[in-house]
C-alpha cells in the first residue's frame, strides 16, 4: 500500500517543475520562436466534400510579390500513410497522402501557399484557381454502409484494414465470447436500446502549430506542438524519402493535446514547404481549422442488447457501434476497438458480443480524443444499466454492484481484442472500485431524499461506473536517462511527452525518489528526437505507467554505479548504503552529500553516473472511476442545472495529488459539454456550422458546477511505485452520470447527448404531450 | 502606419499593417505572454489591459493601442499582487498546459485591482472570459479565493 510517509518525492504536491515558467508567460511555445526569413503557410480548403482535383492553376497566386511557393497534387509524391501517429506497424489504415487527388470532405487540402507574411499568403490562396470535377458526396454513415456506387476511397488500402476500394468500411470488428443469441433466449429480461454520441472536438486552447527548417547540417528540424515525437519523425522520413537521421523533431511546451495532437496535421506540410524553399516556415491553424481539419472524437450510434435474470445477474451483453470515421480512417478501428474493449469488461458477462461498423464519409475527419472510444461506449452501457435495472424493478446501485468486474476476474475481452489485434490477457490484480462507490455514494448522498430549490423544479441523482487502461499492453514502451551533475542535481532526459498534463513531474519525482533527492534537483528534458531516448508519445494513459516504469530503472541504476563508487572508497557492501536526504550513508555511519558524491564520482573515480533503461508492460492495469451528478431539471425549458459533481478515483499510488485532482477535474469539465452543450454541426454535405467557441460551446467557470474529487489510493503491483494511469478514466463517466441524473429528476431518458435544453423540453413533452 | 503606445510603462512605436490586430503587434515584439487561441475574442489567452481594462487583444485593432497604455504579463512581472497570484496558481496546481494561464492572471489582476467583491460567484464571473481546457477551474478558482482571503484579513487587520 502507498505509504506517503515513507516516500519523500511520490505522493507529494511539489511544485510542478513547468509551472512558473508557464505562470510567468515565458517563451516556452512551439511559436514562441521565430528564424530569421521565416514564411508562413496558408492551405487552401476544397468547398466540395466530393470532388476530384483536375488542375490547380498557382501562376496568379505565383506571381505576387511575397508568394515563395505554391504546390499541389502535381507537386508532392503520393505516398500512402496514415497519420495516426502509432507504433509502427500502424494499425489504421494507409489511406492518406500529403496533397490527394481527390477531395473527401469540406476542408480537405487543394494547395498550400507560403509567403512572406499571413496577409499575403490569405490573398495568395483566392488567386489559385482549381478545376474539380464534383463527384456525389455521401454523408450519412447508414447509406455509406450499404451502398458501393460512392466510394470515398476507391484505392486499395495496402494493410488491408478497411474496405480497400470495395467498400466504405474502415474498419470492422466481430467478436464474440459464448454465444450471445443462445444465451438471450435463456434470460428472463432482454433490453435493448439505442444510443447517440455526437462530433466533439478537443479545442486544446493552444491551436496545432509547427515549424520547420533545414539546417546548416541539411538536416530537416521540425518544432512542432506534437504527442508523438518519434511516431513523427519516423512517418516524416518516409513521406519525405528521407531517413530519421536526416530528421530532428523537438517539442517544447505543448498547450494541451487531448489527443488531437497524436495525429500528424500540420507538420508533413511545413517539411515539405521548408524543404522545397530552403527557408523556415511556419503553420497555425486557425480555430475554424480546429473545428474544420484536425481531429474530432467519433460520432457514434449503439445499439445495447443485454439479457439478465431476475436477480440481476448479467448473462449476455452486446455492443453494435455504428461509428463515422469521416473521409479518412485514423484511428478508425482502434478507437472503435476500445469502445467495446475499454467498457465491457466492467460487467464480465458470461456471453459478450462486441460488433463494430465503422465506416468512410465524405464528413471531416474523426481520431483520437481522450477516452478514446471509452466515452461513447460507457456512455451506452452506463445509461443501459440505469434502464436495465428500471425493466428489472430493481435498484440501479444494487445491479452494478452485483455485475461489476472484481479483484482477481479476468478482463474477458482484453485477450480478444488487443491493439487492432489479438491481445494479452488481463487479471485485475488492484481494484478500489467498491471503495469509490461507496465513498461516491457518501459524497453525492446516495439514496436520500433531495428537494429541489423550487416547486417547479425537478432534481435527481445519477451515477456511472468506469474503466480505463494504463497504456497498451505489450505495445506501448519508455525509455529514460538519467546522468548526475557535479552539484547532486541530475538530467533527466524522456522521450514520454509532456502536453500540459504534468508527466515531468511525475517521471521526476519518481527519479527524485529513488536518488533520494529533492524533485527540483531533477532537471527534465523531454523530447527532443536528437537528446532524449524513445516513447512512444503521450497517448492511451501511458506515462506515468509505462514511462515513469522505465525512469524508476535507470535512477536504479544510477543509484547502484554510486553504491559502487562508495562501496570501494568506504570498503564496504554497496547493498549496505543508503540514498535518502541528499546523501548517502555508509553502514559505519560514513556519509556524505549528493553533491559530494557527484565530485567523488567525477574527479576521483572519474566515472560519468548515468544510465538509460527501457521499459515496456505486458499488463495494462486498469484504474476505476465511480462518478455521481446531481441535478435539477427545468421541465419548462428543459434546463439542467448539474449542482454537484462527485468523481472517485482508482488510480493506484497517488504520484502527485494536486494534479491528479486536476486531471479528474478537467476531464469531468469536458464530460459535462459532452453530456450538456458540445457538438459540432454539420450540414448535409458535412460541411461545419459552428466552428469558433462562440458557436461550439466549451465550459467556461461559470459553467462547472462544485466538484468533489476523491482519490482512492491501491497499490497496483506492476505499476512503478504502485501507479495506474489516471488522466483518460474520469472523461468516461460524466455524460451518463448526468444524463441518468437527469432521467431520474424528469423520468425521460436522453438517448442523444448533448441534452441540450431543447433534447430535454421535447423528451418531456413526448412523454406527457399535456 | 506607424503607432505609438505606452507598452508597461514605456513608450514604444511600431510600424503596424492596415487592419492588424494588437495581439499579433504584441507578438511582434516580443510579448510572448500574449498568446493565440481563436482570434475571434472567445477564449481569452490574448488577455491585456488596455488603459487597465482587460481585453481581448485578438479583437482590438492594433491602431486603436494608438495613444494609449497597454499592459501584458510581462509588465507585470515585479508587481506584488501579479507575483502573489502568480506564486498561488502555482501552488495551488492551477498550471496545467499554462497557455491559458497569462490571461488569466491578467483577467484575475484587473479583477482584484477594479472590485471589492471578492465572493466566490464574482472570481467565478472575472474567469468567465478565459477559457481553459485542461482544468474544471477548481484550482485557479482556489488560487483566487486564497488571494481573496489574503486581502480581506489584511483589510480586516489594517481597520
Amino acid at each position: 500500500m502507498s505509504d506517503r510517509k515513507t516516500r519523500s518525492a511520490v505522493g507529494h504536491n511539489v511544485d510542478k517543475v513547468d509551472a512558473f515558467k508557464l505562470a510567468r508567460g515565458e517563451a516556452v511555445y512551439t511559436d514562441d520562436f521565430t528564424r530569421t526569413g521565416m514564411l508562413t503557410a496558408k492551405v487552401l480548403r476544397s468547398p466540395h466534400a466530393h470532388a476530384r482535383i483536375v488542375k490547380v492553376d498557382v501562376s496568379a497566386a505565383m506571381a505576387l510579390e511575397g508568394v515563395i511557393d505554391v504546390i499541389w497534387h502535381t507537386d508532392v509524391k503520393a505516398i500512402a500513410h496514415t497519420r495516426a501517429g502509432q507504433s509502427y506497424p500502424e494499425p489504421s489504415p494507409y489511406d492518406t497522402v500529403i496533397m490527394p487527388h481527390k477531395a473527401r470532405f469540406i476542408g480537405d487540402r487543394v494547395a498550400v501557399v507560403a509567403a512572406e507574411t499571413t496577409a499575403i499568403a490569405e490573398r495568395a490562396l483566392k488567386l489559385i484557381e482549381v478545376e474539380y470535377e464534383v463527384l456525389p458526396e455521401i454523408c450519412d454513415m447508414d447509406e455509406a454502409l450499404t451502398r458501393t456506387d460512392v466510394l470515398v476511397h476507391e484505392e486499395a488500402d495496402p494493410l488491408g484494414i478497411g474496405g480497400g476500394g470495395k467498400s466504405n468500411m474502415a474498419a470492422h470488428i466481430d467478436k464474440q465470447i459464448g454465444d450471445v443469441d443462445a444465451a438471450l433466449k435463456t434470460c428472463d429480461l432482454v433490453v435493448e436500446r439505442v444510443y447517440h454520441l455526437p462530433r466533439v472536438q478537443a479545442s486544446h486552447i493552444e491551436p496545432h502549430i509547427s515549424i520547420a527548417w533545414v539546417d546548416e547540417d541539411k538536416r530537416l528540424i521540425v518544432r512542432t506542438s506534437t504527442q508523438v515525437p518519434f511516431h513523427l519523425r519516423r512517418i516524416l522520413a518516409r513521406i519525405l524519402e528521407m531517413t530519421e537521421s536526416q530528421i530532428r523533431v523537438i517539442k517544447p511546451r505543448v498547450g494541451g493535446g487531448f489527443g488531437d495532437k497524436q495525429e500528424l496535421v500540420v507538420e508533413d506540410l511545413v517539411s515539405v514547404l521548408a524543404l522545397r524553399t530552403g527557408r523556415p516556415v511556419r503553420l497555425e491553424f486557425t480555430r475554424e481549422e480546429e473545428f474544420i481539419a484536425a481531429r474530432y472524437r467519433h460520432p457514434q450510434r449503439i445499439t445495447m442488447t443485454t439479457g439478465v435474470m431476475k436477480d440481476g445477474t448479467m448473462v449476455a451483453n452486446r455492443m453494435h457501434v455504428m461509428a463515422d470515421t469521416g473521409a479518412y480512417g485514423s484511428h478508425a478501428l482502434t478507437v472503435q476497438g476500445n469502445t467495446g474493449q475499454k467498457v465491457m469488461p466492467m460487467y464480465p458477462a458470461p456471453n459478450i458480443h462486441f460488433l463494430v461498423d465503422c465506416v468512410y464519409t465524405n464528413n471531416p475527419i474523426s481520431g483520437a480524443f481522450r477516452g478514446y472510444g471509452a466515452p461513447q461506449g460507457c456512455f451506452a452501457l452506463e445509461c443501459h444499466m440505469d434502464e436495465v435495472a428500471a425493466e428489472l424493478g430493481m435498484d440501479r446501485l444494487e445491479l452494478r454492484l452485483k455485475n461489476h468486474i472484481k479483484l482477481g476476474d479476468t478482463d474477458p475481452l482484453s485477450a480478444k481484442l488487443g491493439e487492432g489485434k489479438e491481445g494479452l490477457e488481463r487479471v485485475i490484480r488492484s481494484t478500489g472500485l467498491d471503495e469509490a462507490i461507496v465513498k461516491g455514494c457518501e459524497a453525492i448522498g446516495w439514496g436520500q431524499e433531495k428537494k429541489p430549490s423550487a416547486p417547479h423544479l425537478k432534481r435527481g441523482v445519477g451515477m456511472a461506473l468506469a474503466m480505463q487502461g494504463s497504456g497498451i499492453a505489450g505495445v506501448d514502451w519508455g525509455a529514460a536517462t538519467v546522468k548526475l551533475n557535479d552539484d547532486g542535481s541530475v538530467n533527466l532526459a524522456v522521450g514520454a511527452t509532456d502536453i500540459g498534463q504534468g508527466s515531468d513531474t511525475v517521471l521526476a519525482q519518481f527519479c527524485a525518489e529513488e536518488l533520494g533527492i529533492p524533485t527540483e534537483k531533477v532537471l527534465v528534458l523531454s523530447s527532443d528526437t536528437d537528446l532524449t531516448p524513445f516513447d512512444v508519445g503521450a497517448y492511451a494513459s501511458s506515462t506515468t505507467y509505462v514511462s515513469g516504469g522505465a525512469v524508476v530503472k535507470a535512477a536504479v541504476k544510477v543509484r547502484e554505479q554510486l553504491a559502487e563508487v562508495l562501496g570501494s572508497h568506504w570498503e564496504c557492501d554497496p547493498g549496505d548504503i543508503v540514498f535518502a536526504d541528499s546523501k548517502s550513508t555508509g553502514p559505519d555511519g560514513q556519509t556524505m552529500t549528493m553533491a559530494e558524491v557527484a565530485l567523488f564520482a567525477l574527479y576521483e573515480a572519474k566515472i560519468q553516473p548515468m544510465a538509460t533503461a527501457s521499459h515496456m508492460s505486458n499488463e495494462s492495469p486498469p484504474p476505476f472511476a465511480a462518478q455521481f451528478a446531481d441535478v435539477e431539471v427545468d421541465p419548462e425549458t428543459g434546463q439542467v442545472q448539474v449542482l454537484k459533481f462527485v468523481s472517485a478515483v482508482d488510480c493506484g499510488t497517488v504520484v502527485h495529488p494536486r494534479m491528479a485532482e486536476g486531471q479528474i477535474e478537467g476531464a469531468v469539465a469536458q464530460g459535462l459539454g459532452y453530456a450538456l452543450f458540445e457538438e459540432v454541426l454539420l450540414d448535409r454535405s458535412g460541411k461545419v456550422l459552428n466552428p469558433n467557441f462562440l458557436d461550439y460551446k466549451i465550459a467556461s467557470a461559470l459553467d462547472v458546477p462544485p466538484l468533489v474529487t476523491i482519490l482512492v489510493e491501491t497499490d497496483e503491483p506492476s505499476g512503478p511505485h504502485g501507479a495506474k494511469a489516471a488522466g483518460e478514466v474520469p472523461s468516461d463517466g460524466p455524460a451518463p452520470a448526468i444524463v441518468n441524473a437527469i432521467c431520474d429528476a424528469v423520468g425521460v431518458r436522453n438517448y442523444r447527448i448533448p441534452a441540450t435544453p431543447e433534447r430535454v423540453w421535447r423528451g418531456i413533452k413526448e412523454e406527457s404531450p399535456e | 502606419m506607424k503607432i505609438e503606445m505606452e507598452l508597461n510603462g514605456r513608450p514604444v512605436a511600431h510600424e503596424i499593417a492596415p487592419g492588424g490586430n494588437l495581439l499579433s503587434v504584441l507578438r511582434e515584439i516580443g510579448q510572448f505572454s500574449v498568446k493565440l487561441g481563436c482570434e475571434t475574442g472567445d477564449c481569452g489567452s490574448c488577455t491585456v489591459l488596455l488603459d487597465g481594462e482587460p481585453v481581448n487583444s485578438c479583437v482590438v485593432a492594433a491602431a486603436r493601442a494608438h495613444g494609449h497604455q497597454i499592459t501584458t504579463l510581462e509588465g507585470l512581472l515585479g508587481d506584488p499582487l501579479m507575483k502573489e497570484l502568480q506564486h498561488e496558481m502555482v501552488v495551488k496546481g492551477a498550471v496545467q498546459c499554462g497557455y491559458c494561464s497569462p490571461g488569466m492572471l491578467i483577467s484575475l489582476y484587473a479583477h482584484f485591482k477594479a472590485s471589492g467583491d471578492l465572493s466566490e460567484h464574482a472570481l467565478r464571473e472575472a474567469l468567465t472570459g478565459n477559457l481553459c481546457r485542461c482544468t474544471g477551474y477548481v484550482k485557479q478558482l482556489e488560487a483566487a479565493q486564497t488571494v481573496a482571503d489574503n486581502r480581506q484579513n489584511e483589510s480586516g487587520g489594517a481597520s
